[in-house]
């Protein structure tokens, strides 16, 4: 079956399926469905930013905010409809990731995700400075309307499940598609080994910024959505903790996999919750169990990176396989899961080594206590080192 | 594509958990025969958490006390407050839970202005009384467009224009700076002090943003300025800092604090542990001769009947709780036994438009030392104070009780009504 097909197929049931659940699960598990969905967007965007392209980033929440923040200026100032809104923030985001794309792409390793970081920390502070526009630390409100052609019986709560949930959907199938293109097949090149890629003819840096447009798209819409959930945009909403989480997600959920962003996002968005509320029930003082949750956060991501370093994902495929449901899984999953499991895999190498050192790295790095005073020696049994591959050494040191 | 489906899953799942709650067959939401619930937002942790995560507490000690005295017709009255750290799209968040999940009659006291103001629309669109904000801003009085919402302690407008009057007559001619938190707290505050105050003395206004503590160039500009007199919109963490501030730039000027941001228990409090000196009397020299105002009865006026009253709830409900009595707890127990007598007056069978209709209605004055101005027109509450010296750690009225309206022009005029005593059963009467 043409792999387009396949994907609206299964995106047409899962719409059935959504519509059928929103409409029997009450305003409160909508809420939670609605954050559930901006969240999978964002964390979608994410996963193939890191787990294709090879690119790490802890500043996707600041392309988010610029997504929510261009949403809620343009409602304010424009009143455009929903439906015009969306495509603005993603444009928005998109443009703002392929100008932080081409910085991006000279960078490597720790280097890209300090630059991120920074990112995520000085975005919101814009806010504060131009705060007659901005709204400082008060924020902007995002408040939409049902529209009337929808019906008076639907709840603006039930109506932003559905936005929430049909923009994640068609946002699943895209992604889906794209990375089972050409351009995703290049990316997972790149991300492999940048120097057989470009002998290869492909153009690392413009498939590097291409990712980085791609994540910054997916997260400018989770922004908005986010934004339309909270009904407002502030700093708040936009904090290096939110950047934080969604690296959480995508790696809890396994880096990578589609299906993973969801299983991320659902932990982050019900885990919290449940936990606080758990903690506080059993008389803990409310600075104690405001810890709570990232407590738990903390405990959840050692665990899962100890026991199924390819995440929630990859734990269910081994799962499968073990049950012997390995045919069934496959067949289910489709070679996402599968990607996920090898990029994950693969992760270290493909993050740190370069052809030549492929094999000798492990050697290299015990042998360093020994090295250390011989520098000189340790650098030169390796005269085959190209330029390329020095300037990467010196990128992930 | 096992994406698309793991969605569906989870919603799945989201929907076999979820059949609980929304079946109670009450016509009104949050009231049984037995219970009335209500939630709240509070800052129980983060930069406004020192002195206001005392407030819930304290109203809740009240409710305790009525529901040991037979509730409200019968009903107990179910507390519910959640905490938003003080930031506005976690308010977002808790409210949502509030009213969908835990099915709240009303919110009450939610407190903090950029927090509240973020909730306000949903609560109006939804119909869910939203009683008694914590937050003197002027944006709850807005019957026609925020018909549910009312507030209940002195407007920063008022409260301006009660300094800024005082200012006018006491520090005639002198240099006049600003402080104030850079939303609609400080501006409304700073609305009503520059009613007052002739704009030639005004010579530096500063603000800060609650999310950053790092306020040394707004005193050095108050400094440079030569400001004699600094009067602050701040809450108590920034007066704190402020305060801090001044003395390690060796800056001295007579401070005038805003009633929010000035509780001497708090503040002293917090003046030892930023400083980190915790020797007997530093917080407390820190705040001598601060100038506030009070629009509840002064916690050292032990003859007081609604002082005596509350000290007894404390002694019962809070003293065990290790909270101090303070004026948060204070402003807690007063905000409680003012929804305890709007609840009364809603009737015994109580829809949430019969609470807004009570209020709408008027209430008696009672806790507070000047009245409400509470009608179908005016959301505003208490509209009045008296000016204060902290002295040794305790707030020393001098002075009257002085009340105005919060228009540019209306004047500032004292009030000499007595305050009328507490109930002697502590319960408002029906």
């Amino acid at each position: 079956m043409p792999t387009l097909a396949r994907h609206l197929g299964i995106a047409i049931v899962a719409a059935v399926v959504l519509l059928l659940a929103t409409n029997s699960i009450g305003d409160y598990r909508n809420y939670q469905l609605t954050e559930l969905a901006a969240f999978v967007v964002a964390v979608a965007g994410l996963t193939v930013l890191i787990g294709l392209s090879g690119q790490i980033s802890i500043g996707n929440g600041a392309f988010m905010a610029v997504g929510g923040y261009i949403a809620a200026l343009i409602l304010a100032d424009l009143n455009w409809p929903l439906i015009a809104i969306l495509p603005a923030a993603v444009v928005g985001a998109a443009l703002a990731g392929a100008i932080f794309g081409v910085a991006a792409a000279r960078l490597r390793g720790p280097y890209l995700a300090g630059t991120t970081l920074m990112l995520a920390v000085a975005l919101p502070s814009v806010a504060t400075r131009f705060q007659s526009v901005l709204g400082g630390d008060q924020g902007l409100g995002f408040f939409v309307t049902v529209p009337g052609s929808v019906g008076s019986n639907v709840t603006l709560i039930h109506w932003q499940a559905w936005v929430s949930c049909a923009a994640a959907l068609v946002t699943l199938v895209l992604l889906a598609n794209l990375v089972r293109s050409r351009v995703g097949r290049s990316w997972r090149a790149v991300r492999d080994d940048e120097v057989a890629a470009a002998l290869a003819g492909l153009n690392v840096a413009r498939l590097q910024i291409l990712a980085f447009v791609v994540s910054a798209a997916c997260a400018g819409l989770g922004g908005m959505l986010l934004a339309m959930w909270n009904e407002s945009v502030s700093p708040g909403l936009f904090s290096l903790t939110l950047s934080i989480q969604l690296l959480t997600a995508a790696v809890l959920g396994g880096l990578g996999s589609l299906a993973g962003a969801i299983w991320g996002s659902a932990v982050l968005v019900l885990v919290p919750t449940y936990l606080e509320n758990l903690a506080t029930s059993h008389g803990m003082t409310a600075t104690t169990s405001s810890s709570v949750p990232i407590l738990a956060y903390g405990v959840v991501l050692i665990a899962v990176m100890l026991a199924f370093p390819s995440g929630i994902q990859g734990a269910l495929v081994l799962l499968a396989r073990v049950t012997g449901l390995q045919q069934l899984a496959c067949r289910a999953a489709g070679p996402l899961a599968w990607q996920s499991r090898r990029s994950v895999q693969s992760r270290p190498a493909a993050e740190s080594s370069r052809p030549e050192s492929e094999s000798s790295r492990p050697e290299s790095e015990s042998s360093r206590p020994e090295s250390e005073s011989s520098r000189p020696e340790s650098e030169s049994p390796r005269p085959q080192s190209q330029p390329a591959a020095e300037s990467h050494e010196k990128g992930t040191l | 594509m096992a994406a698309v489906a793991g969605l569906a899953a989870v919603s799945m799942t989201a929907a076999a958990c979820s059949s609980s709650s929304s079946s109670t067959a009450t016509s009104t939401p949050g009231i049984t025969a037995t219970t009335i619930t209500i939630g709240s937002h509070q800052p129980l942790t983060g930069i406004a958490a020192p002195g206001y995560d005392e407030i819930a507490p304290a109203a809740n000690a009240y409710f305790q006390f009525v529901n040991a005295h037979g509730g409200i017709y019968g009903r107990k009255i179910k507390y519910i407050y959640l905490n938003d750290q003080y930031n506005p799209s976690i308010t977002t968040t808790v409210v949502h839970q509030l009213v969908l999940r835990n099915n709240v009659y009303a919110i009450f006291n939610g407190l903090g202005t950029p927090t509240h103001l973020a909730v306000a629309p949903f609560l109006n669109s939804e119909h869910i009384p939203d009683v008694f904000v914590a937050s003197g801003c002027e944006c709850w009085n807005a019957p026609s467009t925020l018909p549910d919402t009312t507030g209940w302690q002195l407007d920063y407008v008022r409260e301006g224009k009660i300094l800024g009057s005082y200012i006018e007559q006491h520090f005639k001619g002198e240099k006049i700076g600003f402080f104030y938190q850079d939303d609609e707290f400080g501006q409304d505050g700073v609305k009503g002090l520059s009613d007052e105050i002739p704009k030639s003395q005004i010579v530096s206004e500063q603000n800060y943003n609650p999310t950053n503590i790092k306020i040394a160039p707004q005193v050095a500009a108050l400094k440079a300025a030569k400001a004699q007199v600094v009067v602050s919109f701040t809450v108590p963490a920034f007066t704190a800092l402020l305060k801090l501030t001044m003395l390690g730039l060796k800056y001295s000027p007579q401070l005038v604090v805003s009633d929010v941001g000035s509780d001497p228990i708090t503040l002293a409090g917090l003046l030892a542990s930023f400083a980190k000196n915790t020797s007997a009397g530093f917080g407390n020299a820190l705040t001598q001769g601060i100038i506030t105002d009070g629009y509840l009865p002064s916690l050292g006026s032990t003859s007081n009947s609604w002082i005596t009253l509350f000290k007894g709830i404390y002694d019962q409900y809070l003293a065990p709780k290790k909270l101090p009595f303070d004026g948060n707890v204070l402003y807690g127990l007063s905000v409680g036994y003012t929804f305890v007598q709007a609840m009364f007056k809603a009737g015994k069978n109580p829809t949430r438009q019969s609470l807004i209709n009570a209020i709408n209605g008027g209430l008696p004055q009672g806790v507070s030392v000047a009245p409400y101005a509470y009608s179908a027109s005016d959301h505003n509450g208490i509209t009045g104070a008296y000016i204060g010296v902290i002295q040794n750690g305790v707030l020393v009225p001098s002075g009257g009780v002085l009340v105005t309206d919060d228009s540019a022009t209306g004047p500032v005029t004292a009030y000499t009504v007595a305050q009328p005593p507490a109930p002697t059963s502590g319960i408002p009467s029906p």
